[in-house]
């Protein structure tokens, strides 16, 4: 039924997605986010069984009638995740204008708890004397 | 009657039309956006009512038959929270119009409305969705608008949060679209009835596969230990009443779609072990975090993920009883954890701070805040006679009940977790609220946290300040008056929960009974 060459194409987008998805810069992840979806869409796709004749009203022919439904649910999804790849993409451009990079930050609270069970000797539940300032939140 | 079914969606979205239209007018954004929030509450109502006396409601909107159209329904368990959180949607807004007309920190209101509307309408839409498809979107539909709101007023933090929060959502949501794919190549179709009677021809190991990658599909959006590490990152970096709605309901949301998709396509005789593993580890992980944290919000946060583990344990008992305690669950925790967040943003009002040390003090500021935050923080650790300790006590029974070693373990897991909770509550109750500020909290914080406190007696503001302040207690009383109507709720969520089990009313409302 489907071809087995879609099949590989699927697995190779998705491990090519999650790969660049793992990257620090915000433009490797909107890459890797696409090939994502690319894949998804060709899963969706490749659940409506072989290709067929075009699913009309009142149409016969001695085809059989590819799927429709899948199709409708590809589309709606291609427009979901190009509407998000485009807020993604205003989003790395954002973080450049801010943070000078596109490449994504550590969390500083994170580093500071880490930080703080390093350095202390007695292992103590209140961070009273904590010599770090928390994070620099500007909000 | 079914006009109802599709109202709680189509009002939030034609009113975030509405705003989009109106917004360079912050009071007519005022005006309308409670308006319709109240609108939404309306509708749930009297669903809940509609669900009342005809039981499942069904509509195929675009007249399309079941199995083919887009199907909404409507049951006890999705009437309950439609109505819960569109009165918590409700007084998150009226807290932010209180926000906005004090002139007190006003964030982009022509973004704010319509984007919270439409967040309204995607949350209200995940609960009335009949078919995988449509509750795709509707996730969509939550997640998009939440992307817009996390990243409101763009900070550097805000932007690197966003940005984390993002692409972990549409991970989860690319891994949906694949479960979507697969489940349709399996079964040919992808409406939830219809997906119950196909589900049990299907070769074993397709099922268990299946119902796993909805599990990591939904495990992700609802925050599930080993897949929460996104959540207490970056969650306490939105703007809190943004927090608050997070926090209540995006991943109640999820939690309620796994339910629903387990207990329909995936129906199973006895517990799941797999799902009680990852209860166990979900509540001991978030409360322990919740010890370590220094930042209420954070902490908060991590209560939140440890307190997802209640109700994934309810679910994962798979019977009437541990689905009526997981039910009651979210209901009091959709509640609770709103609560919570907003008496931390009328914290940060008077002081600014959201670091345990170098709060303190709060106490003496306003034994108003004080009692509005004492009694959440009760509740979320389960303690008498509040709505957690009767959502705890439903869960412990159920586990108690259910007979197996592994339900008893964690029952003891989950009375340790409410431990933990409490220790963590009682940690922010004794730096933030009685301790004296601390001596190194400098004199210009002093400074800051008294010429806030000025501005905010100034008469003006003082309105603003008020209804937010009585806003949170309204939230409050909806926390206690929850524990105290137990005993309806309780009845309410048994039938619900026996309603998930049965399966035969739903399916013969959506495949028989529904016409458009």
């Amino acid at each position: 039924m489907t071809s087995l060459v879609l099949v590989v194409v699927v697995a190779v987008l998705f491990a090519a997605g999650f790969y660049l998805l793992m990257e620090r810069s915000l433009i490797r992840i909107v890459v890797g986010f696409t090939l994502l979806g690319h894949g998804a869409n060709l899963v969706l796709l490749l659940a409506g069984g072989a290709a067929g004749a075009p699913p009309l009203l009142d149409a016969t022919g001695p085809r059989p009638m590819a799927d429709p439904f899948p199709q409708a649910m590809v589309l709606t999804a291609i427009v979901i995740t190009f509407g998000v790849t485009a807020f993604l993409l205003a989003m790395a451009y954002r973080s450049r204008q801010l943070r000078g990079g596109d490449e994504v930050q550590d969390d500083v609270e994170d580093r500071r708890i880490c930080a703080e069970r390093h350095h202390r000797e007695p292992p103590d539940a209140t961070p009273l004397e904590a010599e770090n300032p928390g994070p620099e939140d500007g909000a | 009657m079914n006009v109802l079914v599709p109202l709680p969606f189509a009002l939030p979205l034609f009113g975030a039309a509405l705003a989009t239209l109106a917004r360079r007018r912050g009071t007519w954004l005022r005006v309308l956006g409670p308006l319709v929030g109240a609108g939404v509450v309306a509708a749930c109502a009297g669903l809940v009512a509609a669900v009342a006396r005809d039981g499942v409601i069904a509509v195929q909107m675009g007249g399309w038959a079941a199995p083919l159209g887009i199907t909404l329904v409507a049951d006890r368990l999705s009437a309950l929270l439609l109505v819960v959180s569109a009165t918590v949607l409700l007084a998150i807004m009226l807290h932010a119009v209180g926000e906005g007309a004090g002139g007190l920190s006003e964030h982009e209101p022509g973004v704010f409305y319509p984007a919270y509307l439409t967040l309204t309408g995607g949350v209200c839409l995940v609960f009335l969705a009949g078919d995988l498809f449509n509750l795709f979107v509707a996730f969509e539909v939550m997640l998009a608008s939440s992307y817009v709101l996390m990243t409101l007023t763009p900070t550097g933090e805000r932007v690197r949060a966003g940005m984390t929060y993002t692409v972990v959502s549409l991970t989860s949501s690319i891994l949906f679209l694949t479960a979507l794919g697969l489940t349709y190549a399996a079964t040919g179709t992808v409406n939830l009835a219809d997906l119950s009677e196909r589900t049990a021809g299907l070769p074993g190991t397709t099922r268990t596969a299946l119902a796993l990658l909805f599990l990591v599909v939904f495990g992700i959006k609802g925050a599930i230990v080993p897949m929460h590490l996104w959540l207490p990152d970056s969650y306490p970096a939105a703007l809190t009443k943004i927090t608050a709605v997070f926090a209540a309901l995006l991943t109640k949301a999820a939690v309620y779609a796994l339910i629903r998709v387990e207990t329909l396509a995936f129906p199973r005789e006895h517990g799941s072990w797999p799902m009680l593993v990852l209860a166990a580890g979900t509540i001991i992980i978030g409360t322990l975090g919740a010890l370590t944290h220094d930042d209420i919000h954070r902490v908060f946060s991590f209560i939140l993920v440890g307190h997802i583990g209640y109700m994934l344990f309810g679910l994962a008992l798979f019977d009437v009883a541990g689905l009526t305690g997981a039910i009651l669950y979210l209901v009091h925790h959709i509640v609770v954890q709103a609560t919570l967040f907003l008496v931390s943003d009328l914290m940060q009002g008077l002081t600014g701070e959201t670091s345990l040390h170098r709060l303190g003090g709060l106490a003496g500021l306003s034994a108003f805040i004080a009692v509005l935050f004492f009694i959440p923080a009760m509740s979320v650790s389960g303690v008498p006679p509040t709505s957690g300790f009767v959502a705890k006590l439903a869960l412990f029974q159920a586990g108690l009940g259910s007979g197996s070693t592994l339900a008893y373990a964690v029952t003891g897991v989950a009375v340790l977790g409410s431990v933990l909770t409490l220790m963590a509550m009682t940690r922010i109750w004794t730096l933030g609220f009685w301790r004296p500020r601390p001596r190194e909290a400098d004199e210009a914080a002093h400074a800051r946290s008294a010429e806030r406190r000025a501005r905010m007696a100034e008469p003006y503001t003082r309105g603003g300040v008020r209804l937010m302040q009585s806003v949170t207690a309204v939230m409050v009383a909806a926390g206690l008056l929850v524990a105290v109507f137990a005993g309806p709720l309780a009845s309410w969520s048994r039938s619900a929960a026996s309603d998930l089990v049965d399966r035969t009313g739903y399916r013969h409302a959506v495949l028989d009974g529904g016409s458009p």
